[in-house]
């Protein structure tokens, strides 16, 4: 579905208009896990932007509860939703790697492992 | 941000979505080097220089122009930029007299093959809500002024539509090619909340 398309240098935009895509990593890899699944013929597009929406209704109905607007924490959570209703992942099974993924060592992540960083934790009890 | 807020919250959206990377690859139904590229189209090769190339042909070929406001996906395709976000982009033009402004009052629809990812701003409630209320004056908070005369419409983006504006050409451009109009255009033009300027 997506289709190759020209580059006229690095200047390109989206930057040349001033402002960075993602404000960070973990914010690209919920788009790209999200189209990516798409593409792969996991979720109809349409069913993922009723979950968001639903997600986004939720937030604005729930302003009290102080949350700040993060756009793609409601991203995120709208691709659990549709995940978990299709019973592809459990909510608990995400929190408990989570969980696991808050207890590596310091410093893990960052050059320590080299080419092992992919697989450092694969042993680790959960 | 509540002052409970603090790195732990900033932590879990990015430790949540690494465990759902990790749980979706370890079970083959994402490829980590597929979303790779993923991201990196929209990062560095899909953006709104792709929507300048198109409304600048627009702007000097009047048949292209014609068929763009007929059906903007199809010609928008002609230039080669097809994908997803962009089944059902509709061109609105913008006049002297009439000005379109885009908006996804929903959650965030945008015609990604010819602009990319949508901004903060156009995700953001504020801009969602209030343009829909009161255009005039989001559009002149944004820097935009228009005449009292001017008439604004709010084009609100669903999964069946995009919008796209093709913005007005200015004045003191007529000598330009299409080649030198391109770098004029930018984002917001194409969203409705600026003009394009003569350089």
């Amino acid at each position: 579905m997506t289709a190759p398309l020209d580059v006229d240098g690095p200047a390109a935009p989206p930057r040349s208009n001033g402002e960075l895509v993602f404000a960070e990593p973990w914010e690209s890899r919920a788009f790209g896990m999200a189209v990516g699944l798409h593409e792969a013929g996991a979720f109809a597009w349409p069913r993922f932007q009723a979950a968001l929406i639903a997600r986004i209704r939720a937030w604005e109905d729930g302003r009290a509860a102080n949350e700040p607007w993060d756009y793609y924490r409601l991203w995120l959570a709208a691709l659990e939703d549709v995940l978990t209703e299709q019973d592809v992942i459990r909510a608990d099974e995400v929190t408990t790697r989570a969980r696991s993924l808050a207890a590596r060592p310091a410093g893990h992540d960052h050059g320590d492992h080299g080419d092992h960083g992919d697989h450092h934790d694969h042993d680790r009890p959960r | 941000m509540t002052p409970t807020s603090g790195p732990d919250d900033r932590l879990a959206p990015a430790l949540r979505t690494e465990a759902l990377e990790q749980l979706l690859t370890e079970r083959g139904l994402i490829d980590p080097a597929a979303m790779d590229a993923i991201i990196a189209t929209y990062e560095t090769q899909v953006g709104p220089l792709n929507g300048a190339k198109v409304v600048a042909r627009a702007w000097t070929d009047p048949q292209y122009k014609s068929r763009l406001l007929q059906d903007g996906t199809a010609a928008i395709a002609e230039l080669g930029f097809t994908g997803p976000q962009g089944e059902h982009i509709v061109v609105v033009e913008n006049t002297p007299t009439t000005h379109n402004v885009v908006v996804c009052t929903l959650c965030s629809c945008y015609p990604w093959p010819v602009l990319g990812l949508p901004p903060s701003w156009y995700k953001d409630p504020a801009y969602r809500s209030r343009v829909v209320r009161e255009p005039r004056a989001v559009l002149s908070e944004m820097g935009l002024d228009l005449a009292d005369g001017v008439r604004i419409t709010v084009r609100d983006s669903t999964s069946e539509v995009r919008w796209l504006v093709l913005p007005e050409r200015p004045a003191g451009t007529e000598h330009l090619t299409e080649e030198e109009l391109v770098p004029l255009v930018t984002r917001d033009a194409m969203v409705g909340v600026a003009k394009v300027t003569a350089p």
